[in-house]
């Protein structure tokens, strides 16, 4: 119901950065919502980083910020984006369908027999998604791959990938991380969901993070820090990359995993805690939007 | 990186053998002088997989990921998803096994249009032992949904899968032998893929064979002759998907088969004929391979010997299911 309300069009009308950031707000709620119901409609889903990342996602698909056009989904000159954290697919389809890729009322199958929406993207299956993730470590490179490919071609359109932050643990990303380094890849942007938690604790309880900016600095990023709920900042960071010319980029957006929901916020618990139909009506009420597909 | 195996023809004339790897390394620099999607990954194996002439050819397309078999399969990923036709060259034993869930996710559940050049697998890399023996890749790769598994006979052959390969949809694993073998195909040769090659005829029993077995089992295959046998030889070249025809034809036809490859017969050649042939048409099987364990030391040429591998080994199991000789 909001997709109408929330074209491309009418973002572009909005010139006021406050404005957009307001209605990149509601948006990325919705998102929130919508992956909320998803989980609780299936009983399995991963409600944390559904919602630390709901806002990274609104700004890229619903922000403008990614050249995609859901009506060609693979439309050869389009920016691709590979979702690293699959295990947050409630966000990630939620924004993938309200982005115009397939029809809202799909979001209902959520992990049911036989739907294109399994618990993890499948990119023969699902319009708009670039790679089949879930196992973590996979994104980054096939991200650098890709940002490969459009050298190869001689092609201008722009790599991005979510990570989380516990992800980083695989050290795959770092086989990645060297070879966007040692190929210069000005056309990748790395973004990690910094939300401090894993599945079990906290990251830097488990295996740390930090310091993790001058990790991916030493790796030859060029790397900013941002706050990964200001959507005036994500919008403004998003838009201008690279950071550096010959540089692949790095944000850290610092988030909040559970970040809208009270009774979710920071707690180790809702990395996949399902709601309940009460907990439910409580976060439609703090985030302030309806999902009514 | 490893160092080059010397290997020993023993009985079997020098000049009349050749390594696949020079016509795989060709036929890949021929195909990306014709077409601007070819394009190659290496793992620090420039001179493994005889990829220096491709790169000082086609430096744009050609990436060294360095030592990092987990990010080679992502990147060929995602090259193919940016319209380019990866090949991923690598020595077998390290890409395959250390990379296998990428292999699994990122190729194979993806449906990735990536192909897999497993380069001097089997037991090919000889005294330098099991670490960098391949003899497991056949039966992973062969479970793993949508993947293609090929392995060529002679550099003829390989010259044709390659050239097939660039058509094929979806990955593909192709294993390249660096141990020295015979030509048996005629320059004439046109691959199908899935489908058997009868390199004889006969009525007595079967030989099925790839890679660099298959000039053996045709050895063989002379020995039996002036035994009065007539063996059946197939090159079953392509193990997924398997010919299932001409194996079921074979077992009605002939009084049984003997299976001959250079890799685990659990899960390989073997355990795939086996499984047709249970379902299908149950017949005698021998099943000649490397059994449950890791090979000793010693060359190539050695351990195909020492795991019964030879001719004569070849010979003996033919004998066994005719009915004569024990």
């Amino acid at each position: 119901m909001l997709r109408e309300e929330l074209t491309e069009r009418e973002f572009d009308k909005v010139s006021l950065p406050e404005e957009r950031a307001a209605w990149l707000q509601k948006k990325a709620n919705w998102i929130r919502l919508s992956a909320m119901t998803m989980t609780h409609h299936s009983k399995l889903g991963h409600t944390g980083g559904d919602l630390s990342s709901a806002d990274i996602l609104a700004t890229l698909y619903l922000g403008q910020v990614l050249h995609v056009d859901p009506d060609q989904p693979h439309w050869e000159q389009r920016d691709r984006f590979v979702m690293s954290k699959g295990h947050c697919s409630g966000a990630f389809y939620s924004t993938l369908a309200q982005r115009g890729f397939f029809p809202l009322d799909q979001l209902k199958t959520f992990m049911d027999p036989l739907s294109m929406l399994n618990g993890h993207p499948d990119r023969n299956k699902v319009p708009g998604v670039e790679a089949n993730t879930g196992p973590l470590g996979h994104g980054l490179p096939i991200s650098v791959g890709m940002a490969l490919a459009a050298r190869m071609r001689n092609e201008a359109w722009r790599v991005f990938v979510l990570v989380g932050d516990g992800e980083l643990q695989e050290g795959s990303n770092w086989e990645a991380a060297m070879c966007a380094q040692q190929y210069n890849l000005d056309n990748l942007t790395v973004i990690i969901d910094r939300n401090r938690l894993q599945q079990g604790d906290f990251t830097e309880k488990t295996i740390r993070m930090e310091p993790l900016a001058d990790r991916f600095t030493s790796f030859g990023f060029a790397v900013k820090e941002l706050d990964g709920h200001d959507h005036f900042a994500l919008l403004d960071a998003f838009t201008r990359v690279p950071v550096e010319t010959g540089k692949p980029t790095c944000f850290i957006a610092n988030t909040i995993k559970g970040k809208g929901v009270s009774f979710a916020e920071g707690k180790p618990a809702w990395h996949h805690g399902v709601p309940s139909r009460e907990q439910l009506e409580l976060a439609k009420k703090e985030l302030g939007v309806e999902v009514t597909w | 990186m490893v160092s080059p195996v010397a290997f020993e023809n023993r009985g079997l004339e020098k000049h009349s053998l050749s390594d696949c790897r020079e016509a795989y390394a060709r036929a890949l620099e021929e195909m990306a002088e014709e077409d601007g999607r070819v394009s190659v990954v290496i793992n620090d194996s420039l001179s493994s997989a005889k990829m220096k002439n491709f790169k000082a050819k086609y430096p744009a397309r050609f990436v060294n990921v360095g030592i990092a078999e987990q990010n080679m399969v992502g990147v060929g990923n995602g090259l193919a998803n940016g319209g380019m036709i990866p090949y991923l060259c690598g020595a077998s034993c390290f890409l395959a096994a250390r990379a296998m869930e990428q292999i699994k996710v990122d190729l194979a559940y993806s449906n990735a249009n990536v192909r897999i050049c497993g380069m001097s697998s089997g037991m090919a890399y000889g005294q330098l032992g099991p670490t960098h023996h391949s003899i497991e890749d056949l039966a992973w790769m062969r479970v793993l949904p949508n993947m293609t598994v090929i392995v060529p006979a002679d550099p003829i052959e390989t010259a044709a899968v390659m050239r097939y390969s660039i058509e094929h949809k979806g990955p593909m694993f192709i294993r390249i032998s660096r141990i020295p073998v015979r030509v048996v195909h005629s320059g004439d040769y046109k691959f199908t893929l899935g489908r058997a090659v009868t390199l004889r005829e006969g009525d007595d029993v079967t030989l099925i064979a790839n890679g660099v077995l298959v000039s053996r089992a045709l050895d063989a295959a002379d020995i039996l002759a002036s035994e009065g046998i007539q063996a059946r030889v197939l090159n079953m070249s392509t193990v997924k998907p398997l010919d299932r025809e001409s194996i079921v034809k074979a077992a009605r036809e002939t009084s049984g088969i003997v299976t001959v490859e250079e890799s685990l017969v659990a899960g390989g050649l073997g355990g795939a004929v086996a499984e047709v042939l249970a379902v299908e048409h149950p017949a005698p099987m021998r099943m000649l391979g490397i059994p449950d364990t890791f090979a000793p030391t010693g060359t190539a040429e050695f351990l195909l010997d020492y795991f019964g591998l030879s001719v004569k080994g070849i010979t003996r199991a033919a004998l066994e299911l005719a009915g004569i000789g024990a």
